[in-house]
């Protein structure tokens, strides 16, 4: 198993006859991820890429039974774009879109609140990767060849951190369940402690890798609630050690801006919760596989 | 993205914020005549950079008279104000603020936040004006004033009156107390605030609330809708090199370091950083060249990094998913035709057609060290950097 995506799921791609739509559609279908459809308004009745396109999200879902979307659409109607899919009841909505302005994303927050728990989507990015079920489904923009399949999860807010991750294992022979990306933003659409919840229920996910960044407070709420929830190991990392307070690191959401933002201060807190540091960015596969023969032993 | 404190006044004083009367000046001159069309006899003549601390920094000065004004001004422009928030080397003083001085009676702070933890508008106050935030809130936390906004229904009434009686304000100053807070939230809102810090915020004899002082941040990311803020940018108050990263889509950061880094990614380029102090090195810089790196891009950044002349040796770390590794390859063998590199230089590709990368290089003739993984990426690259520094 995985969690959030695998062959069966299928997926819609918003902004299909983009450049970038259409690129990551062909390589998002050749990986053998199921996608039924596109939606692209005004383009609707086409076939792009091998598959139907469609004026509205909503029209999309009613014709290809599609469960989960991933949105290529520009910043300033990337929010709409998701608040669209949330609508037409897409149950996981994945943002690849980098520069989507903050009071965007919270009214995005705010808006996936009015539907009830039960029939609220789950969003995942912005400015991320994606999510890969390695062997089964990539719903995003990653070099998939990377990923051996396997049992540990990875989150990680960097995109090619967790590339860096994920090949690292792959070369101690170790695989991915699941990868998910949360994204660099200062508002996620979910965070760690989402996606540690799903890895702990899967019967395939033995331990987890998160990997996060300098800023805002999601490390340190996820390693409190792994204390208390999680049963499977959790490996932790940090980068931004050497970065200096008050200067955004790429990342809109990497700045160093209050105490608990830097990189040493959360590792200390991982720590203190009984999480794995891995020692650099260096030891990501080493730490895993200690973690792992621990686990076996 | 940051502005000036007259540029985040009168965009305050557009949405109906009450403020000093003032004028921005670029010359002695020019500031005399401010001071003589804002009438009165009491000045104050404020530095004008990016950066706070200014009065314990001799950046602002009360005159008397407009030899005061004019003296107080030409000590202050062309100069590089250091002060607590500004790093050693300052910022340069090119324009100057010259505004009333109005005797007040009490000092309030006010500020707004976007709240990454509620993921919501923070209003925070306080009857401690004139200090700094952080100190009150490790010291008396207890000073602090707080209401979170529904993005909803934005900012209401019935919470700025909260705010405005928990300041201990009498019912004329509550009012106008009112305004400037509702007022300020919609400045905020509307302009893509990410912070906007009014301290102190003065309360006038006559009942009069007044922002004294104004900081004022801006979303990046919205920066596209909204033109009047984006031109309010004022170049010489960031890093040259940074200043000219961001012309070309770069992503740099200058720091004290000998190991210049060309990586792909932010998270990548911090963990590449971090690789280097692991390893007994320091970083010279943080620079994400991004996804879709072309051969240009890739000369260009080139030329940021050896812009800095502290830099001994550079470590290229490239983990292709969008990005292809022969492209790089190509950028890199391009850069080092047009741009003399004259420093060690190490190249790590990884990802997305690896192998023709890494035989563009090797068949380039170009002189270089690779490396297969981050940790031996590092390590070559510090070894280089001491070579480098002991050769010399």
């Amino acid at each position: 198993m995985s969690i959030l995506i695998d062959e069966k799921t299928p997926i819609l791609v918003q902004g299909i006859t983009g450049d970038k739509g259409t690129f990551h559609a062909r390589e998002m279908i050749e990986y053998g991820s199921n996608v039924v459809g596109g939606v692209t308004p005004g383009k609707g009745g086409k076939t792009h890429v091998g598959v139907p396109v469609f004026n509205t999200v909503k029209e999309a879902v009613r014709e290809t039974g599609a469960t989960t979307t991933i949105t290529f659409v520009a910043p300033p109607f990337a929010a709409d774009a998701i608040m669209e899919a949330a609508d037409a009841g897409v149950r996981l909505i994945c943002s690849i879109t980098d520069g989507i302005p903050a009071q965007d994303m919270m009214r995005v927050k705010r808006y996936l609140m009015r539907y009830p728990k039960d029939r609220r989507s789950m969003v995942v990015g912005p400015n991320c990767a994606g999510i890969i079920s390695p062997g089964k489904s990539m719903l995003g923009i990653m070099p998939g060849h990377i990923y051996l399949q396997g049992n540990v999860g990875i989150i990680s807010r960097s995109g090619t951190l967790g590339y860096e991750a994920a090949s690292q294992m792959k070369a101690e022979g170790i695989g991915v369940s699941t990868s998910v990306g949360i994204g660099g933003d200062p508002i996620n659409g979910s965070s760690f402690l989402d996606h540690l919840a799903l890895f702990e229920q899967d019967p395939d996910t033995h331990a987890v890798l998160m990997i996060g960044e300098i800023g805002g407070p999601q490390e340190a709420e996820a390693s409190a609630w792994i204390k208390e929830n999680m049963t499977k190991p959790v490996i932790g990392f940090v980068a931004g050690l050497t970065a200096p307070k008050g200067r955004r690191m790429g990342h809109a959401g990497a700045i160093i801006s209050a105490t608990g933002d830097s990189a040493a201060e959360k590792a200390e807190i991982m720590r203190s919760y009984g999480l794995t540091v891995a020692p650099d960015p260096g030891s990501f596969g080493a730490t895993v596989a200690e973690v792992m023969r621990k686990r076996a032993a | 993205m940051d502005v000036h404190e007259y540029q985040a006044k009168e965009l305050l004083a557009s949405f109906g914020v009450a403020v000093p009367k003032g004028a921005v000046a670029f010359s002695p001159d020019q500031a005399v005549y401010a001071a003589t069309e804002l009438g009165g006899s009491f000045w104050a003549v404020k530095a004008q950079i990016h950066a706070g601390a200014r009065g314990k920094a001799g950046g602002i000065k009360l005159c008397r008279t407009y030899n005061e004004v004019r003296d107080a001004a030409r000590e202050l422009l062309g100069k590089r104000l250091v002060t607590i928030q500004t790093g050693p080397d300052g910022k340069p003083v090119q324009r100057v603020y010259v505004e009333t001085a109005d005797p007040f009676e009490r000092e309030l702070y006010l500020g707004y936040v976007l709240d990454r933890k509620a993921e919501r508008v923070r209003v925070i106050a306080s009857q401690r004006g004139g200090m700094d935030i952080e100190e009150i809130a490790a010291k008396e936390p207890e000073a602090l004033i707080q209401i979170v906004v529904e993005p909803a229904v934005g900012l209401q009434q019935f919470q700025a009156r909260e705010i405005a009686f928990q300041l201990g304000l009498n019912i004329k100053q509550v009012s106008a107390a009112v305004k400037t807070i509702m007022n300020a939230y919609r400045a905020f809102r509307d302009c893509d605030g990410t912070m906007l810090e009014i301290n102190p915020l003065v309360v006038t004899k006559d009942d009069r609330v007044l922002a004294l002082d104004a900081k004022m941040s801006f979303d990046d990311n919205a920066m596209f809708r909204r033109r009047n803020i984006a031109d309010m940018h004022d170049p010489s108050q960031s890093d040259p090199r940074e200043a000219q990263a961001a012309e070309h889509n770069l992503n740099y950061i200058g720091l004290d370091g000998e190991i210049g880094c060309i990586v792909n990614g932010a998270g990548l380029a911090m963990a590449t950083m971090d690789m280097i102090k692991h390893a007994g090195g320091e970083p010279a810089n943080f620079l994400d060249v991004g996804g879709g790196a072309s051969p240009e891009r890739v000369a260009t950044a080139f030329r940021l990094v050896l812009s800095d002349r502290n830099v001994k040796a550079i470590l290229v770390n490239i983990f292709a998913g969008i990005n292809r590794c022969d492209w790089i390859a190509e950028g890199v063998v391009k850069a080092a035709r047009e741009v003399k590199i004259d420093v060690p230089l190490v190249v790590r590709l990884a990802g997305t057609n690896v192998e023709a990368g890494k035989k563009i290089l090797s068949e380039s003739g170009l002189d270089l060290i690779t490396a297969d993984t981050l940790t031996e990426a590092a390590q070559k690259a510090v070894q280089a950097c001491q070579g480098a520094k002991a050769a010399h």
